[in-house]
């Protein structure tokens, strides 16, 4: 028989990570989504952004959360330049797309490698005074080193969702997404827009990489769990819509909480990947559709 | 006797969107049809469907007098039904030669009959690029042609799989009236070889001219069907294109 | 050159080598180190049956040559089979998973595909760690048979089968490359749609060359347990082989049988002598390195600095 509070507290969890998990995702959502990029070195990224959390944090006591936000327009910067190399060696010459699949690929690879280089393979964690602590509400648990990453992370999709909205540049952003040819009609140079929303892409690594590392140890080889676990988040969630990748995080973090508690955590990575290819075999247009 | 082509009832959302209604239309075989349609009438879309690029979502479409529903397009060209590309669509990798050994390979030497040796493909693939123009490119790669000529590769590429009904989808599009006429010669002499000519585009002057038979598509229906002149003339079809 | 001649031509090639390398070198470690080039060379060649030649990018290599490796385990630990039909039968496990992964993401394209096929590998991976009938993630110890067919140690054996595959892979890569086959994959890979039109059975060509890559990849897999004595998921499906056979034939080049086995060849090389030298980290981040500045700079590869080079000199 299930004991209902472990379910209960299985479903809970699942819906904390999914939050997080959504603050992995929007990245993607919007270099892939949106851009067309297929950016899979973004967890190397994140795991960039966990080893910054990780040195500044160790050496200097600043709280995680606050060194991922302050460090993201560096993030920002750095994301640009990889778009400038990325757009001179491939959107400019309009080479096949395993090439640029290639680029990325060998990015996420000496990403991983060189935090090996540098940090070996040990586990690296963070101190700050809410990873610990719970609240409880009856039989239910809600660790805070779970908690606070997903209420920042829904707070990052706001603010982002807002960006892309109401502003000139977020607007600028949503119409390259939507009518490349249009735009450039116009005179507008799609480039410097994509640009600058590959840079946004990832500057939101920065601030996943601090929360990952607050839910959990890092060490580099992790970021190899979150590929499949972001596109097929991206994919569930229609490819550039904001609350479909939110409902497909939340999907995702609940079916693998479940697995993880009733199966045993080995299980657990196969969850994702296997909703993915289920996913792109049946609806490769997301649960929401596009 | 069947016509070459009959369409019974086409239909084909795209989830809420509905790009095709109660399609019904007949080709014979030899006819010269013309398809217009403002943008976004549903005209690729039809083509589409018909070549099985498509699923189409209800109705029937029988091409000389067999079924051909769920087939795949590959199967559809080996029957005779061929198209070109509204943007064309050239092996990159390969030379015009090699483009053109594609259909001969996969389509004429997969159909019953004496097959064409290496030798036989390679001087046929030859006489199709001298048909359009071509002959003296033959080795070179699709990204060095010209635009028009890029077009003729996409023609040239439809008839070597020597189909029996051929879609032409907005072949002159952006072309200068010289090489409207250019496409238009080839387009007519292959209609008089024998090959039924579908011509779907926006040129009015081109369509009015080649077409012994006009269809018209307005938002996913046919509103016309007819000799060109009288088809053009009806009051749906110019306020389609006018406006109210 | 023709076909057949190009048969006879690399066996002859490939006679010489085993012949005059068994005969003349005496390092063992040269055999040791020799194995891993050749295991590349096929894997470099499988990779490019479906990646260079169809333009279909498989991240999820791993798969493959752990399914081949792990089916060895499961002959090995069930009955004594000589290793030649444990490659066999590794080459039709993994076609068999080939073809179902090419019937899976037959919709899907490019990095869709790609990703599919990640997913793919770490589903494998799970099973096979959740599996302790082959060891799980604690891994299994297989035991050398004490003596090695014919002559010589046991390591020169697994170097000569794996010689005979490289050939084998290298020849049934050249065949296609100039069949009809090849030409029609070609097609798949710059225009699939205009290749469907053309008359182009594209599902039935993807799933032979899904199958195709698939099994010559389990066969390169196929005896590596003997290799290595000790094997677990970890190592098995691990990312590198993925990464080296994209970056193989991409530096090499990717429209060529030569471009894979260049490719494998500099480095593998590269690699072993790094291993020894540096560290095992090191290398794995220069062949990363190297794939990246080969796709910006020169994305056909070093055949295609070549073809460029002797198609300048003819102007």
């Amino acid at each position: 028989m299930v004991s209902l509070d472990l379910a209960v507290n299985a479903v809970v969890a699942g819906l904390l990570l999914g939050g997080f998990y959504a603050a992995v995702t929007i990245g993607v959502t919007i270099s892939f989504g949106m851009l067309d990029i297929v950016n899979i070195a973004h967890p190397a990224f994140i795991m960039l952004g966990s080893f910054v959390a990780y040195i500044i944090n160790s050496n200097f006591g600043i709280d995680p959360i606050l060194i991922g936000v302050v460090m993201a327009p560096v993030f920002f910067l750095v994301g640009m330049a990889a778009y400038q190399i990325y757009f001179y060696a491939f959107e400019q010459r309009g080479e096949e797309s395993i090439q640029g699949l290639a680029f990325f690929f060998g990015l996420l690879f000496v990403g991983e490698v060189t935090l090996i280089l540098v940090f070996g393979v040990d586990y690296r964690f963070v101190e700050a005074p809410y990873i610990g602590p719970s609240l409880h509400f009856g039989f239910v648990d809600l660790p805070l080193r779970m908690l606070i990453p997903c209420l920042v992370s829904l707070l990052m999709l706001a603010v982002l969702q807002l960006f892309l909205g109401r502003t000139f540049i977020g607007r600028a952003i949503l119409a390259v997404s939507q009518d490349r040819l249009a735009l450039q009609l116009m005179a507008a140079n799609p480039s410097r827009v994509k640009r600058i929303a590959f840079g946004i892409s990832i500057a939101t690594a920065s601030i996943a990489g601090a929360l990952l590392i607050i839910i959990q140890p890092v060490e580099p080889s992790i970021g190899r769990d979150y590929i499949g676990r972001i596109f097929a988040i991206c994919v569930l969630g229609g490819m550039s819509s904001f609350p479909g990748m939110l409902a497909g995080a939340m999907l995702i973090g609940i079916v693998e909480s479940i697995t993880a508690t009733f199966y045993g955590p080995s299980w657990a990575p196969a969850v994702a990947f296997g909703f993915l290819l289920l996913t792109l075999a049946v609806r490769p247009a997301g649960i929401l559709g596009r | 006797m069947p016509r070459l082509l009959e369409v019974g009832g086409l239909g084909k959302r795209f989830g809420g969107f509905v790009a095709l209604e109660g399609i019904d239309l007949a080709v014979d075989a030899r006819e010269r049809l013309g398809l217009i349609g403002p943008n976004g009438s549903g005209k690729s879309t039809l083509v589409n469907c018909l070549c099985g690029a498509l699923h189409h979502d209800s109705g029937t479409i029988t091409f000389d007098g067999r079924t051909i529903d769920g087939l795949p397009a590959y199967q559809r060209t080996r029957l005779g039904l061929a198209r070109s590309f509204q943007l064309p669509k050239p092996f990159r990798s390969l030379n015009l030669i090699d483009n053109l050994r594609i259909p001969l390979l996969y389509t004429v030497n997969a159909r019953p009959g004496p097959r064409l040796s290496d030798g036989a493909i390679g001087e046929r693939s030859m006489a199709l690029l001298d048909d359009v123009g071509l002959a003296d490119k033959g080795a070179r790669l699709p990204r060095d042609l010209t635009q028009v000529e890029m077009r003729k590769l996409e023609l040239a590429r439809a008839v070597a799989s020597a189909p029996r009904l051929l879609f032409a989808d907005e072949t002159m599009a952006g072309l200068s009236p010289s090489e409207v006429e250019e496409i238009l010669a080839v387009l007519v002499r292959l209609n008089e070889q024998g090959i039924t000519i579908v011509l779907i585009e926006h040129i009015m002057r081109a369509v009015m001219s080649f077409s012994t038979r006009l269809i018209v598509l307005v938002a996913g229906q046919k509103i016309a069907d007819g000799a060109p002149t009288a088809a053009i003339r009806n009051p749906e079809v110019e306020r389609a294109y006018l406006g109210e | 050159m023709g076909t057949a001649k190009f048969w006879a031509a690399s066996f002859v090639i490939a006679a010489a080598v085993l012949i005059l390398t068994r005969a003349l070198i005496a390092n063992e470690y040269f055999f040791f180190a020799g194995y891993v080039v050749l295991q590349y060379i096929v894997l470099a060649t499988a990779w490019n049956i479906l990646g260079g030649y169809t333009g279909y990018t498989n991240f999820g290599v791993g798969a493959f040559f752990a399914v081949g490796a792990y089916s060895s385990v499961v002959l090995h630990k069930l009955t004594s089979l000589p290793v030649p039909v444990m490659i066999l039968v590794g080459g039709v496990i993994s076609g068999i998973l080939g073809f179902g992964m090419g019937y899976l993401t037959l919709r899907l394209k490019g990095v869709f595909f790609a990703i599919a096929t990640l997913a793919l590998a770490i589903v494998a991976q799970t099973l096979i760690v959740n599996w302790d009938y082959v060891g799980g993630s604690r891994g299994i110890y297989v035991i050398r048979p004490q003596q090695a067919p014919l002559y010589g140690s046991y390591i020169q054996y697994l170097y000569s089968l794996m010689l005979i595959l490289a050939w084998v892979s290298v020849v049934i890569a050249r065949t296609i490359e100039r069949s009809r086959l090849g030409l029609g994959f070609n097609a798949i890979r710059d225009d699939e749609a205009a290749a469907e039109a053309g008359g182009v059975p594209t599902l039935r060509l993807k799933l032979i060359s899904t199958s195709l890559s698939g099994a010559l990849m389990g066969m390169s897999g196929a005896p590596l347990p003997y290799y290595v004595t000790y094997l677990d998921p970890a190592s098995s499906f691990n990312l590198s082989y993925a990464v080296n056979s994209v970056a193989m034939p991409l530096i090499g080049g990717m429209t060529s049988w030569a471009g894979p086995v260049i490719g494998a060849v500099l480095l593998g090389t590269i690699q072993q002598l790094a291993t020894v030298t540096i560290s095992s980290a090191l290398n794995l981040l220069i062949v990363g390195l190297l794939l990246i500045l080969f796709v910006i700079i020169a994305p056909n590869g070093i055949v295609g600095l070549v073809q460029a080079r002797l198609r300048a000199r003819l102007r």
